[in-house]
């Protein structure tokens, strides 16, 4: 939002942070983030840094998967937005954002699925995760195969869940021609 | 009393400029209450730029445009409460893709002038049948024909209560067979008096109902006056050879 419509020093703050979150691997980041934190003075319980590393990172291509959205909103819209007499708050609240929403929604549901996987790379700073949770298991059971089979079952299940519920919204939201085809809806394929 | 004193919208003036290039060179005229202008000109004469000007989607760099005595060019005019009072109608319709046609016409009215819902239905209700929808209301514009899309604009801009509507190229955007039936509703909109400023190369429909034309080429009115002074004898050289032009194509 503040990279489309916000005055220029805002949108400098915002470009800075997402070029900073994007450009990083996840893992450096969740080491800055856990052994960084003592430098300055402070320390970060490794689950602590492990939520803000990939929450921030997180949010850093969502802010870019919205702004896309937000930028492939014909002109026009918002320009008959204001002809009515919305102010440009207005404009964005009701026309700009319920539309913007809808196209976001399918890249959104790729950003949950890496997020989530993601959450096993907390594995290297100490939190107890699925993956972690996993090795202590083996480490008492000497059944490596069934414990991994397991953990990816459950990582499955849970981005499979997830995104059948995007999915759902997706289609609760579907707007009469704007709606992305299922294959066999499809005039041209 | 003389034509000044029923003046709704003066325009002094007006010039504009993107970037080196001059678009709008001191553009003046005035439209009196229930008048219809017709803009006409080449492309690229700022015909768009100059009724931007008009509601103040764009700010003129130099020149006053009024509305029913109020100064829009004055900085301290809240421009979004005068575009209540000014309906627009775009090349492109513009439709809000995400609502209904029914919420198309009605959102002004409930997120603007803030009526109470019910109040709201009823009267979006009533523009769409006055531009003959009202069974498609709760189709969306995606389901609708270019032609009846430019309807429900014009019923959105309707709903409004507007003084003065601005049509950008209402029909330059539509199949053939889709212009006449959004003529129609606008004949009917000037019929009923209704003020109306309108950019259209619809030769036929400008000669019948519009009570003065302008020309507008290069940034600068070229010529104006009655449809019949026009079209039959014009001063300038180049309004001629421009009606000519548009007669061969649109066989006038």
């Amino acid at each position: 939002m503040g990279q489309v419509y916000g005055p220029l020093p805002l949108s400098l703050v915002i470009n800075i942070y997402e070029r900073f979150f994007r450009s990083i691997p996840a893992l450096v980041l969740l080491f800055l983030f856990f052994f960084g934190s003592s430098y300055f003075g402070f320390s970060l319980s490794p689950f602590l840094s492990a939520v803000l590393a990939l929450g921030l990172r997180s949010s850093a291509y969502q802010s870019q998967i919205f702004r896309g959205a937000i930028q492939s909103i014909p002109e026009g819209q918002m320009m008959a937005a204001r002809a009515i007499g919305m102010t440009k708050f207005k404009a964005i609240l009701n026309i700009i954002l319920p539309q913007a929403i809808r196209l976001s929604i399918p890249p959104w549901s790729n950003e949950y699925s890496s997020v989530l996987k993601d959450t096993s790379l907390a594995y290297a700073v100490g939190v107890i995760e699925l993956v972690r949770e996993g090795r202590y298991i083996i480490v008492r059971t000497f059944e490596p195969m069934v414990v991994y089979i397991t953990i990816a079952l459950i990582y499955f299940v849970l981005t499979y869940c997830g995104n059948r519920l995007l999915g759902l919204l997706e289609r609760k939201l579907a707007v009469p021609g704007y709606e992305i085809k299922l294959r066999g809806a499809r005039n041209v394929s | 009393m003389s034509p000044e004193d029923n003046v709704i919208l003066k325009v002094e003036n007006i010039y504009k400029k993107y970037g080196n290039e001059e678009v709008l060179k001191g553009v003046s005229f005035s439209v009196r209450q229930g008048e219809t202008k017709v803009i006409i000109g080449p492309s690229g004469t700022g015909k768009s730029t100059l009724l931007r000007c008009i509601n103040g989607l764009t700010r003129p760099d130099k020149g006053d445009v009024w509305l029913d005595g109020v100064r829009l060019t004055d900085s301290k005019v809240n421009l979004d409460k005068i575009r209540q009072n000014i309906g627009m109608v775009f090349q492109n319709f513009n439709l809000f893709t995400h609502l209904t046609a029914l919420d198309n016409v009605r959102i002004g009215l409930v997120k603007v002038k803030k009526l109470p819902k019910d109040v709201a239905t009823e009267k979006a209700m009533a523009m769409l049948k006055r531009v003959g929808l009202e069974e498609k209301a709760h189709l969306y514009p995606a389901q609708l024909s270019g032609g009846q899309q430019q309807r429900v604009s014009i019923a959105r801009a309707l709903a409004m209560d507007p003084k003065l509507i601005l049509f950008d190229e209402p029909t330059s955007a539509l199949d053939p067979e889709l212009i006449g039936e959004v003529l129609d509703v606008m004949r009917d909109l000037v019929e009923s008096g209704m003020t109306m400023v309108v950019v259209s190369h619809e030769m036929g429909f400008v000669r019948s109902v519009s009570d003065e034309i302008i020309f507008l080429e290069g940034g600068v009115v070229v010529e104006q006056g009655p449809p019949d002074v026009l079209f039959n004898n014009p001063k300038n050289k180049r309004t001629r050879e421009f009606l000519c032009k548009i007669n061969e194509l649109y066989g006038g």
